[in-house]
């Protein structure tokens, strides 16, 4: 095959990827009630964190720590639904319509497939995280004002931390294809250990110092760590304080190169194995 | 059919029902580990929150306690109130139809089995926060203890075989309005945080969860002191509301049950799938 012709079948999977993975988040019910949807999870969460400080608080969101526990939060967003998004998609063709089999029978390219039904979950995400941030500002008095911001860090950090998400999404979406009856927890257990480890609702120094290495060591803590840079000014975690923001960057690009590497990688060594054992059209019933 | 007949079946079939769930667990063991695991990295990180914004040590126990209680939460909503969406998808909601016993038989059987399960997952968020944690509580009124938290179960799973018979109807519906139905609860059911900070009048809204009074009546037993100001009701108030709820909530699972069913029967909803 040639590089072209390459070229527009990756272009044609992710097209039709995208299209797919959207109407099948948005074609349950009608626009006005998807679109409640889509918010009203997401604003919940972070008003679970906004009464936790008020309790405390006794009224006040002044604490310094709050704006930093709101940006964390509302980007999270993002976490849950490019990784889900992506390593569902497995579940769901494979063992809810039955289609994994046809996908790999019919003219595309898997990993470009992959990717694009995590789109749909992506915009959702944006629509979620954007309208989550403008409550914060309007509503709970979150200073983020628009001309402090650097925009330019705020652009490629998110560019990077998202494409980072998308291959932590292929990594799982190939262990995905080699469990039986766990690829619900498989998604599940990473998001909820991003959230702890990443530094998401509170400083990294608050955690065991061992548990503070790990966070380190994860490419999301870089990423929520430059996008607070870009919107707040500082990234309110001691422990990162001694990287200067210019460092931030290359430490998010090397890490998403790395993870992309290992994570295509991994995802052709799962396919193989999945092929070999027959379980690309395993169905589990659960 | 005689009633001693009858009786006998539905007993069989409630243990029946709840045998699966039970034997489930047993089988898969890992699915332990991960249902005890993934909620205390919730529980975990809202601990830390607190501890980050100086919160009193009882704020810990309000988590743990809450974050015990999702487990049952999930549970209604993933393994009762879908369930029979997720039967009709696997095509197994036919063979319940034709079977010569009581609807809700299944439904008690699903409850008891998801109670069962649920009362492990919920025991090990529990001990394991309470020890990593180190949360400070004080047991003042066992017996209240232990009555609130039965009639809490008795009553959400009364509100769980309710959503039950609502989702008959519905296809890929039910797996987003179960979703849907995660967070906003945990928040206006104050899983993480005393529900009185919301205002009586949501407080009051949330109720119809039986979790919110459950929840809040068992954190002023544990933790009487902290709690002065943040109750919501007293504990007898809660305890016999738990009681009419639990009450209307079977009563009217029972009679939805009927009604969508005959309702999905006519509208030839029972086989559809994968919509």
């Amino acid at each position: 095959m040639t590089a072209r012709v390459r070229g527009k079948e990756t272009w044609r999977s992710l097209r039709v990827a995208v299209w797919l993975g959207w109407q099948v988040e948005s074609n349950w019910t009608d626009p006005f009630l998807f679109a409640v949807y889509s918010v009203v999870r997401p604003v919940a969460g972070a008003l679970i964190l906004v009464f936790m400080y008020l309790v405390v608080a006794r009224g006040g969101l002044e604490n310094p720590l709050f704006p930093y526990v709101f940006v964390g939060n509302a980007f999270y967003i993002y976490v849950g639904a490019v990784l889900m998004g992506i390593s569902w998609v497995v579940i769901d063709d494979r063992e809810h319509y039955g289609m994994l089999k046809y996908m790999y029978v019919a003219p595309l390219n898997i990993l470009t497939y992959l990717l694009g039904r995590g789109v749909a979950q992506t915009a959702i995400a944006t629509i979620a995280t954007a309208i989550t941030l403008l409550f914060g500002v309007g509503v709970l008095g979150i200073r983020i004002p628009p001309g402090q911001v650097d925009w330019g860090l705020l652009a490629v950090a998110l560019v990077l931390g998202l494409s980072a998400l998308a291959f932590m999404g292929l990594l799982l979406a190939g262990a995905t294809l080699l469990t039986a009856r766990h690829n619900f927890f498989i998604g599940q257990a990473v998001a909820g250990a991003l959230y702890l480890l990443s530094g998401v609702v509170f400083p990294l120094d608050v955690l065991p110092p061992a548990l503070q290495w790990v966070g380190k060591a994860l490419p999301v803590t870089y990423w929520l760590e430059a996008l607070r840079r870009a919107l707040l000014g500082e990234g309110g975690n001691e422990a990162l304080r001694a990287i200067p923001t210019g460092h931030l960057l290359p430490i998010l690009a090397g890490s998403t190169l790395a993870l992309a590497v290992v994570s295509i990688l991994f995802f052709r060594w799962a396919e193989g194995v999945a092929h070999c054992r027959g379980l690309l059209d395993m169905q589990t019933m659960y | 059919m005689n009633l001693r007949r009858e009786m006998k079946t539905f007993l069989r079939t409630v243990i029946g029902r709840a045998y699966p769930r039970v034997i489930g667990m047993r089988r898969e063991k890992s699915w332990m580990l991960f249902e005890v695991l993934l909620p205390l990295l919730q529980v975990a990180a809202f601990v830390y929150i607190y501890q980050a914004i100086g919160a009193p040590p009882e704020f810990t126990g309000f988590v743990v306690l809450g974050g015990a209680m999702t487990a049952y939460w999930m549970n209604v909503l993933w393994s009762m109130a879908s369930q029979l969406y997720w039967e009709k998808e696997t095509g197994n909601l036919e063979l319940y139809i034709i079977a010569p016993t009581s609807r809700m038989a299944i439904l008690i059987g699903m409850a008891a089995g998801g109670i069962m399960t649920t009362t492990i997952r919920a025991v090990g968020v529990l001990t394991l926060g309470v020890l990593i944690f180190r949360v400070p509580m004080e047991v003042t009124d066992v017996p209240a203890l232990v009555g609130v938290f039965l009639l809490t179960l008795v009553a959400l799973y009364g509100l769980g075989m309710l959503l039950a018979s609502l989702f008959l109807l519905w296809g890929r519906q039910a797996w987003h309005l179960a979703n849907l139905l995660q967070e906003p609860v945990f928040l206006v059911s104050g899983f993480y945080f005393p529900v009185r900070a919301l205002g009586f009048l949501v407080a009051l809204g949330a109720s119809i969860v039986p979790i919110t009074l459950g929840l809040d009546a068992m954190r002023q037993l544990l933790f009487p002191q902290m709690m002065e100001g943040f109750r919501f009701l007293p504990v007898g108030t809660q305890l016999g509301a738990l009681a009419v709820q639990a009450v209307v909530f079977l009563f009217l699972a029972h009679r939805a049950l009927r009604y969508f069913e005959d309702r999905a029967r006519r509208e030839g909803r029972l086989t559809l799938r994968g919509l």
